[in-house]
């Protein structure tokens, strides 16, 4: 029976920096290709709506008369079926994850 | 004889991740009887095929478990291309491949640490949490998500490895191996972990089999049972054998999940040095009509899907039977006659992932 196994690893731990980011000090460096808040740019959009009808939980909106897009970002689960399927590549994941959001508005974009 | 009194353990308790309720009926310091009780959690998933479409299914099954989510979604891709006779690309295989064992090393490291906590040793429960988030780091930068990998869909993946990341990733799993095996050292050698764990919770050869466990539950007691062996995936085309061991207690159980992590690196080298060029998804047109059951190995044992399509874009049914559920016989099994302070490790010992069972 032997004692005394983890000595080593506390010993090496004790004298390492710690492994943990030090966040609000330290910010947090994003990773490429990270799958974070979706971002439009809309001087590219055409508003055909594909996004919306690939959208599984229905949290995108686009109203082509008034050339508008909205996002419900409490919904949004960032998986990116609306970056696939954007025929015009207007749409993409950016690599935080946006604002918080504190309460339920749609986030508008409207095409000036 | 002493008084039997019922001590209710859970659907709070420090050592529970998840909610799961357990009546213990105690004589003395020994528990006669446990009395499971599940529910509390259940969130209706399984109906939701009436309401999303097949191809967006994928994102709720993968929702079905925060551990296993990546094989969640690969169980059910492989369910529905299966009934649409989709054969998917040799690089999408390869690549479901290495995530699903990523996601496998990253499971056991976390339960690792889980065992560590229950019987009290907290350092440990962090040195392998530690060493996990290393893993979840790799994880993120392949598929974007940290949990939620979201980069199985039906047909193929969502998401390619390029030869720069995948150099970046088998350093990586080089690196959790050995730091792994430096905690390892601690839980199969440690005089204080082998106290607690060796000879607690035993179940026979036969007992296993005729409770109908599954995964390491299983195959720590004799069984060298694996849905591997079956072939999914790019399995039939590396070098893979069950791990087993005899003994049938907690101590076996978790050895047995320490090797398994090594294996499991292995596995993701032997799956790099084969990974084929080509496409990674295959075009999906037409809707499933017909009903499989797919069988695929999780970190926690063997998930079986059950899905039937009837020729629209809504599945028909759609059932999840997850190893946690098929366990918990074994779990009631090994809980009568224990002493009531080896109840959290013995809860623990089966990797009970409450959210997968209630769906």
């Amino acid at each position: 029976m032997s004692l005394f196994t983890m000595t080593g690893l506390v010993l090496k731990s004790l004298f390492r920096k710690p492994f943990t980011h030090r966040y609000p000090f330290e910010p947090r460096v994003p990773v490429p290709g990270m799958r974070g808040a979706v971002a439009v740019d809309l001087s590219t959009c055409i508003f055909c709506g594909l996004c919306v009808r690939k959208c599984p939980t229905q949290a995108l909106e686009v109203d082509r008369a008034a050339k508008r897009w909205t996002i419900d970002r409490l919904r949004c689960i960032s998986c990116g079926a609306c970056v696939e399927a954007c025929p015009k590549k207007c749409l993409r994941l950016t690599t935080d994850h946006g604002v918080a959001v504190v309460t339920r508005d749609r986030e508008v974009f409207e095409h000036a | 004889m002493a008084n039997r009194t019922i001590i209710p353990f859970g659907p709070q308790h420090p050592v529970l991740p998840e909610p799961i309720h357990l009546d213990l009926v105690v004589e003395d310091e020994k528990v006669i009887e446990a009395i499971p009780s599940i529910g509390f959690i259940h969130r209706g998933l399984e109906r939701l095929v009436e309401k999303k479409d097949f191809q967006e299914f994928v994102f709720v099954a993968e929702r079905i478990c925060g551990i296993c989510s990546f094989i969640h979604g690969q169980t059910y891709c492989q369910g529905v291309e299966t009934i649409m006779k989709i054969d998917v690309p040799a690089r999408a295989r390869y690549l479901r491949t290495i995530w699903g064992e990523l996601s496998r090393i990253h499971s056991h490291l976390l339960w690792l640490g889980l065992m560590a906590d229950s019987f009290g040793f907290e350092s440990l429960f962090m040195h392998a949490w530690r060493v996990r988030e290393r893993v979840l780091d790799v994880i993120e930068a392949t598929t974007g998500g940290r949990v939620i990998f979201g980069t199985c869909k039906v047909g193929g993946v969502r998401r390619d490895i390029d030869a720069a990341a995948m150099t970046r990733l088998l350093e990586q799993v080089k690196e959790v191996e050995r730091e792994t095996r430096e905690i390892v050292n601690v839980f199969t050698n440690d005089g204080t972990v082998k106290h607690r764990l060796c000879g607690v919770g035993r179940l026979s050869h036969e007992e296993a089999y005729a409770l109908g466990c599954v995964g390491p539950t299983l195959r720590a007691c004799g069984w060298a049972l694996d849905s591997r062996t079956l072939g999914y995936a790019a399995f039939n085309e590396l070098e893979f054998k069950p791990i087993a061991r005899t003994e049938g207690d907690c101590y076996a159980r978790t050895v047995l999940r320490c090797d398994e992590i090594f294996q499991s690196a292995d596995l993701i080298r032997q799956a790099a040095a084969k990974l084929p060029a080509g496409e990674i998804a295959t075009k999906v047109t037409g809707n499933p009509d017909g009903e499989f059951f797919a069988r695929v190995e999780q970190p926690r044992g063997e998930v079986i899907y059950y899905i039937k399509g009837n020729g629209t874009k809504n599945l028909q049914r759609f059932r999840v039977r997850t190893p946690t559920f098929a366990n918990i016989p074994a779990l009631v099994k090994t809980l009568q006659g224990c002493d009531l302070a080896d109840v959290p490790i013995l809860v623990l010992t089966i990797d009970p992932c409450i959210s997968c069972t209630e769906r």
